[in-house]
């Protein structure tokens, strides 16, 4: 074999003197980095991904990573990055994968808006003394009700849609089984049972142990059909289609062969070691009127109680493309944006391809007001929400309700060293080895998930409070709430804000 | 069939949603034959049902019938239109005419029988094991990306009354990019295909029902199903096709940390 003509990326550096050989790190990289052999440590660490495992596992704290830089050559336009991929692309002659979500110096608006409070000429609420309504409704919104019967005896008059009833608009984003261990998808349900919010089984199916969490269940329907049969269906409270994902746009899903395991190959009905392919596009959607049969097909086969979603990845047209979702019956639009995660897609479509999640609500919420149709669905944000700040923005831009994913991996340990493809997560969540996942314990993950939510749910209180609003419902497309910083007048407008100083 | 065993259910003036609500009713209050007549495009019949009732479908079916279904038995006295068996579990559709595109998509088990020919993206990425064993049977003829992206289950084209090939050796039954992608299940194709129209993720080998016990037993199925003679099949050459491996794109990605 050639000589590889590419630096390893890390160094990983033992302090001989914390060191006890107690031999943490060798069993806990799953990279095969550290190995003991007659009395001495081996270092391979050309295969140190930088996962931090063995760094913070190590009871001395004897060890450090470091990037191998050497004397950095600066080259402004040929990064070390972009360098390092093509000399790898020469030498396997494959296209490179990833994991998580784009990691480009792209525009990050969410850091370019600041919100409200309000001060003396309207009084703000505090959240300790008055409640502050964050439960939220997912699906339709009748436009009007009407009732019949004598006074004091009044019935509805036909049915309301089916709904879905968050105690908070947030919700843990669609990661299929396969792509994550079975202990985080434990870790999400039991958290989201906890918090009455709900969790995604994403495209792989849904394993047996996460049936007593169906009433907090998102059912996801991909081009695969991956476990979809009428228990499926039958079980969530939501069914979702996926069209799209932020990560990779316009392609379908993959997951490597290295993850099919035999529990993998049984959920999901193909060979043991094959590849899952989800092709692009679903081969009998290839029209929004074929979209729209989807959708009453599945609403049919749930005998209407339950609300369909559809996901979609943010691209330019997505406003147009929501404004025709809605048009062909979905409940929810689930827009998923750049930043959006994935446990593989190739680098350089996760890296090029989408918008960021905060134009793309924007955008949508706009249009469907504009269109006189916002009422007909419910849009849910995901795309890079990193803390309750951003919560509030995307709901303030327009979003009834977010999905994490990539905050809920971190809370769970996630270092983001972007390897899910391998199968080799040594914190046990990416990975379906049964050595690494057991390293997440569903009961201590869902505790750290719970923790993160309820702080979130309680800085949200905190700023809702502070702008003089008590029901989420009040800042959902409250553009008045926002104001830009050092961004220019189209992008100003694009987002439908106005700009820092100006005043209500 | 006794006629009057089953709930006759006329569909002349129901909309698709009023006849797969009375469908619906029906079996819930324990009726297990139904007999949909004047079925004209009706859409959705039979998506998402469970058990072990029985549907006799007089006219032409809408789109996506049986689609999801999980365990009936239904059969359509006439064509189909698009989508029969879409995502199917379990049960048994049975097609005494043509059926449209995308049959038996993303099926997980049962089986489809459909007398005539069949559209285009028939059996995309069938899914199945030892267990499930799903299987597509094809009278006539299929079009373009048969069993594209096929992970499991088994589809049999037939071609009754047709000649499987033509002057210059192309396999009439079949379309073009047939399995393509695929990495689990199997195809009988009856006659000989040339290597340009098998892609190179397959492996292809000839034989004869003679020589095959399991595709012997597909055909007895299905000259059954339509009580039909098939006996002079037993010595014709049939195309066997099975994936090469289980990962045909593999080598397009580097998968290396």
């Amino acid at each position: 074999m050639p000589r590889s003509l590419i630096q390893q990326e890390f160094l990983v550096k033992r302090d001989e003197e914390r060191c006890i050989e107690c031999k943490v790190c060798v069993r806990q990289c799953g990279f095969g980095v550290h190995e003991y052999q007659d009395g001495k440590f081996i270092l391979n660490d050309h295969n140190c991904v930088n996962c931090q495992r063995c760094v913070i596992m190590c009871p001395t704290g004897a060890l450090e990573i470091l990037e191998n830089k050497g004397v950095p050559r600066r080259n402004a336009y040929w990064s070390e990055h972009s360098v390092r991929d093509l000399r790898r692309q020469a030498e396997s002659g494959g296209s490179l994968l990833t994991g998580m979500g784009c990691d480009r110096s792209y525009p990050i608006y969410f850091d370019h808006i600041l919100l409200n409070a309000s001060q003396v000429s309207n009084p703000s609420i505090d959240p300790l003394r008055e409640p502050m309504e964050v439960r939220t409704y997912l699906g339709v919104k009748p436009d009007k009700l009407s009732f019949t019967g004598t006074p004091g005896q009044e019935r509805l008059v036909g049915s309301l849609p089916p709904v879905v009833k968050l105690e908070a608009p947030v919700m843990f984003s669609a990661m299929s089984f396969g792509s994550i261990s079975k202990n985080t998808a434990l870790s999400m349900a039991r958290a989201a049972a906890e918090l009455g919010i709900m969790f995604n089984t994403g495209e792989g199916g849904m394993h047996p142990d996460l049936a007593p969490y169906q009433d907090n269940m998102i059912v996801q329907v991909a081009s695969g059909r991956f476990g979809v049969d009428s228990t499926y269906l039958n079980s969530g409270r939501m069914v979702e289609i996926k069209i799209g994902q932020g990560a990779k746009p316009g392609i379908g899903g993959h997951l490597p062969g290295e993850k099919v395991k035999e529990e993998i190959a049984v959920t999901r009905g193909i060979p043991q070691g094959a590849d899952a392919i989800s092709p692009a596009p679903h081969h009998d959607i290839y029209s929004i009127e074929d979209l729209r049969q989807l959708i009453y097909t599945l609403k049919e086969a749930t005998n209407y109680q339950k609300p369909v979603s559809v996901k979609i990845a943010a691209v330019h047209n997505v406003a147009a493309i929501a404004s025709g979702i809605a048009r062909a019956g979905a409940d929810i639009i689930t827009v998923d944006g750049l930043r959006g995660g994935t446990g593989a897609a190739p680098k350089m479509i996760r890296d090029h391809i989408g918008l960021p999640i905060e134009l793309a609500i924007s955008a949508v919420d706009r249009r469907l007001r504009q269109e006189g149709i916002r009422e007909r669905v419910s849009l849910v944000a995901a795309g890079g929400i990193r803390c309750s700040a951003d919560l509030v923005k995307i709901i303030c831009l327009g979003a009834d309700a977010a999905y994490i994913g990539t905050a809920a991996l971190l809370a769970l340990g996630c270092h983001l060293c972007q390897k899910c493809y391998t199968g080799n997560c040594s914190w046990g969540i990416a990975t379906q080895d049964p050595y690494l996942t057991r390293r997440i314990n569903p009961e201590l993950g869902a505790e750290r998930l719970s923790n993160l939510i309820k702080v979130w749910i309680h800085e949200l209180k905190e700023f809702m409070g502070a702008m003089g609003i008590n029901a989420v419902e009040s800042l959902r497309g409250n553009r008045l709430q926002l104001r830009g910083v050092g961004l220019p007048r189209n992008e100003l407008e694009q987002l439908g804000i106005k700009q820092a100083g100006e005043s209500m | 069939m006794n006629v009057k065993e089953m709930k006759i259910i006329e569909s002349k003036d129901l909309n698709y949603q009023e006849l797969n609500q009375i469908v619906r009713w029906s079996l819930e209050e324990g009726e297990d034959r139904l007999l949909l007549r004047g079925v004209n495009g009706h859409r959705y019949i039979g998506v998402g049902l469970e058990g072990k009732a029985r549907l006799e479908v007089e006219g032409t079916p809408g789109n996506n019938l049986g689609a999801m279904m999980n365990g009936l038995t239904v059969s359509v006295y006439g064509n189909a239109q698009d989508g029969v068996g879409n995502t199917m579990h379990s049960g048994v559709i049975t097609i005494w005419g043509m059926a449209g595109d995308i049959v038996g998509y993303g099926m997980r088990g049962g089986k489809i029988f459909v007398r005539d020919d069949v559209g285009w993206r028939v059996g995309i990425h069938m899914k199945g094991n030892e267990s499930t064993r799903p299987v597509i049977m094809i009278g006539g003829k299929a079009g373009d990306f048969l069993g594209e992206y096929m992970a499991g289950g088994t589809i049999v084209v037939l071609g009754v009354n047709e000649k499987p090939n033509d002057a210059a050796g192309a396999n009439n039954l079949v379309g073009k990019y047939i399995a393509s992608g695929m990495h689990g299940g199997q195809m009988y194709i009856r006659g000989t295909a040339p290597e340009w129209q098998i892609p190179e993720q397959a492996r292809v080998e000839e034989i004869t029902p003679e020589q095959c016990g399991e595709l012997q037993n597909y055909i007895n199925e299905f000259a059954r199903e339509f009580d039909l003679d098939c006996s002079d099949l037993r010595r014709e050459v049939f195309t066997r096709i099975t994936p090469c491996g289980t990962r045909p794109y593999a080598h397009l990605y580097d998968h290396s940390a």
